[in-house]
């Protein structure tokens, strides 16, 4: 199979440049970069097919060896129409986010943040019960000494396990 | 019949573009798009129920569109594997449309009820993913994989509010970015092979260079991996999928990583059936599992905790398949059938949680179990399916695939067999902690719940039911919790359904001589054949007890009958 040298360079400068750009935090300069990197995609499977020829249409002095691989060409021009819808969803989507919160970079997932951010103590599950509140003992019924007065030093020592954690 | 059947195979994707075409013109009578999008899935789901019966013994068919003979033409392909895909994924679109039309009646006068748009552009979501099961070649699996992501993307983003376009602009990136990667490597796979058919590259793919083989292989699932959601490849999932309405998280978590899987189990059986990744693969699949469950447990909302075990469940079926046996594929079948049913269901429980109570974050819920008791079990059933209790449908595919696992007895299996065990302890703990807090615990107790959970009286309470959970709502969740429960309940069939499509699959000859005709798989059956052999097929009639599993058991009686036979340990 050959392969066109400049078609190459050029794919991996595109390639590169479009790895380059969605490594951004900015929105603008990620979707130049997902335009290059689709726009190398194709140019790879432009240059799959094989070196240049003949208009793949049937004529009879031509043998079949001198025709372009017509399927590349197939792929290619679906490829491209993929690509152009999803620049322009994207491109709808960026300006969307400028326009609600005048913001061009990628923004951190709050619940992602708050929930990396929690200690590792949870005070449901790690301390003891002030009140018992449970409806299965008919009523409510007067909680347990221990449960209402959790030994002092059982509670002083977690709290310096805690710290010593932190 | 079954010629006239074939070339009906392409209506699996043309009803729903159809119908999302005329849906779309009927955008001021939102009565009438309502009718046309049920009516082209249920039109739909009659045709590939007739797919699976024509294809329920072992046959593959094939249709080769427009008339074009297989390498050149597009082919569209059922086997047993990709009828099951088609009628599981239909009947969990159907249920989620029909909770999507029931919360868009409940939330009629609201802005916050779908828009015109939400029909056609589900039915497109449809459309690609029929496409993507269907899909006899590469490039058209891409196509199928562009048409539902497209589609998903406007759901995602429906009605454009700073959260979605949030979480939007992270899944569309890293969406285009994946599918970037499958193009190119179609355009290697083009240029070492000259053919984008899946039949054909079965063959011509190993006549290739070892290395050549093992980068286009690594680079299909590093594409598919990341629409999979496999860790390390799987952050996005949680932080896009919960910001969605329910129904759409519903059916994006069933259904959108579960084509990735699909492709990679096609990718493995079909093109590369070698087992030179399977370690790889089996690293990949622990740390998806370990790393998903220890992200749910962190999480304290509902949404966000169910996206964590979609994660580590990935994990169970990448175990599966990485095994390379009939047991292992037989198990991934049937988790896969499983789990796209299990996670939409949770996800619409979720929704009726968070309309029932206002919120999904479980600090703030309580007192579920006493105002809804329905509301409760709707939970509890597939909560306890999810974490794989027995007898529910997730207990049977993990012992198939554990099953699976001691039978391959390397290290590296039985490093999974012990993570499939902790993840499924873990997954408990997880929804436990959802029941004890949410259903259990007195909405008193909670930090800041929400009004409605604090009803005057307990009248008061269970009259609001009727209002925020209206039976349009409550009836398609009830059909999937059933239908989850029917997963159990038909094992035994289901199994041996999936354990000959697992053979058939590892055999590959049956999907060869439908696509490509027997004269040309004549020519290279010896090798095919040889490649299948080395597949070990664990069944000799005792679930391979005897000759594969190196732990002997007392349960067993004398004549080497199992007693706990897994097929049919639900229907009992």
């Amino acid at each position: 199979m050959t392969v066109n040298l400049t078609l190459v360079l050029v794919m991996g400068v595109m390639l590169a440049t479009g790895v380059y750009m969605v490594l951004e935090r900015s929105l603008t300069r990620v979707v130049l970069g997902v335009i290059l990197i689709s726009n190398g995609a194709n140019l790879m499977i432009l240059m799959s097919g094989g070196r240049a020829g003949e208009a793949p249409l049937v004529r009879d002095y031509l043998s079949s060896e001198d025709y372009f691989d017509p399927l590349p060409q197939a792929l290619l021009l679906t490829a491209i129409v993929i690509a152009f819808a999803l620049v322009a969803f994207m491109l709808a989507l960026v300006y969307r986010s400028w326009v609600i919160g005048r913001q061009d970079e990628v923004v951190d997932d709050p619940e992602d943040r708050r929930v990396a951010a929690q200690p590792v103590y949870d005070p449901e599950e790690d301390s003891e019960i002030p009140t018992e509140t449970t409806e299965f003992d008919g009523g409510g019924g007067a909680p347990t000494e221990e449960a209402a007065e959790p030994a002092p030093d059982s509670r002083r020592a977690r709290r310096e396990r805690r710290e010593g954690r932190d | 019949m079954q010629d006239e059947l074939t070339t009906l195979i392409p209506l699996a994707v043309l009803i729903p573009l159809f119908g999302s075409a005329f849906a779309f013109a009927f955008y001021r009578q939102q009565t009438v798009q309502r009718m046309v999008t049920v009516i082209s899935l249920l039109v739909t789901l009659v045709l590939e129920i007739a797919l699976i019966a024509a294809v329920w013994h072992g046959e593959t068919l094939a249709v080769h569109v427009a008339g074009w003979p297989a390498p050149w033409g597009i082919s569209m392909v059922v086997d047993q594997f990709s009828a099951l895909m088609l009628v599981v994924s239909s009947l969990i679109t159907l249920a989620v449309l029909l909770y999507a039309i029931g919360q868009g009646a409940a939330e009629e006068g609201q802005d916050t009820g779908p828009v015109s748009i939400f029909y056609p552009t589900y039915l497109i979501l449809v459309a690609g993913v029929s496409n993507a099961f269907l899909a006899g070649d590469l490039f058209n699996l891409y196509v199928g994989f562009e048409i539902f992501l497209t589609a998903s993307y406007v759901l995602l983003t429906m009605g454009g509010g700073e959260q979605r376009i949030r979480a939007g602009v992270t899944y569309v990136v890293v969406s285009i970015i994946s599918s970037m990667l499958f193009l190119i490597t179609i355009g290697a796979v083009y240029a070492a092979t000259g053919t984008v058919n899946l039949a054909d590259l079965a063959i011509k793919l190993g006549e290739l260079d070892d290395h050549i083989q093992l980068l286009l292989h690594v680079m299909l699932l590093v594409a598919f991996g990341i629409k999979a959601a496999v860790f390390p490849l799987a952050f996005w999932l949680p932080d896009s999928y919960p910001t969605a309405p329910a129904p759409v998280t519903a059916v994006f978590a069933g259904l959108l990583t579960k084509v990735g899987i699909y492709s990679i189990i096609r990718t493995e059986t079909l093109l590369f059936p070698g087992t030179q990744l399977n370690t790889a693969l089996m690293v990949v699949a622990l740390l998806t599992m370990i790393v998903g469950i220890l992200g749910a447990l962190v999480q304290s909302d509902i949404k966000r905790m169910l996206s964590f075990t979609l994660i580590s469940h990935i994990g169970y079926l990448v175990f599966g398949l990485a095994l390379s046996s009939v047991v292992g594929m037989t198990a991934t079948i049937y988790y896969v059938a499983h789990h796209i049913t299990i996670q939409t269901t949770m996800f619409l429980v979720t929704g009726l949680i968070e309309r029932r109570a206002g919120t999904s974050n479980v600090d703030r819920l309580g007192s579920l179990a006493k105002l809804s008791p329905l509301l409760a079990i709707l939970f509890f059933v597939p909560a306890m399916n999810l974490a794989g209790i027995p007898p529910f449908s997730g207990f049977v595919g993990k012992i198939g695939m554990i099953q699976g696992g001691i039978a391959e007895n390397t290290w590296a299996a039985w490093m999974l067999v012990a993570g499939t065990m902790i993840t499924s302890v873990l997954t408990l703990l997880a929804v436990a902690r959802i029941w004890s807090r949410s259903f259990w615990r007195k909405a008193e107790d909670a930090e800041d719940p929400d009004p409605l959970l604090l009803p005057k009286s307990l009248e008061h309470g269970r009259a609001a039911n009727r209002r925020l959970m209206p039976m349009n709502l409550v009836g398609p969740t009830t059909f999937l919790v059933s239908l989850t429960v029917a997963f159990t309940v038909a094992a035994g069939p289901l199994m041996s359904f999936s354990q000959q499509a697992a053979r058939d699959m590892y055999e590959r000859t049956p999907y060869l001589e439908a696509v490509l005709g027997e004269e040309r798989v004549d020519g290279v059956r010896e090798e095919l054949v040889e490649i299948a052999s080395e597949i070990p097929d664990l069944d000799t009639e005792d679930d391979g007890v005897d000759d594969f599993a190196p732990v002997t058991t007392t349960t067993e009686s004398e004549d080497g009958e199992d007693t706990y036979g897994t097929d049919d340990e639900g229907s009992e």
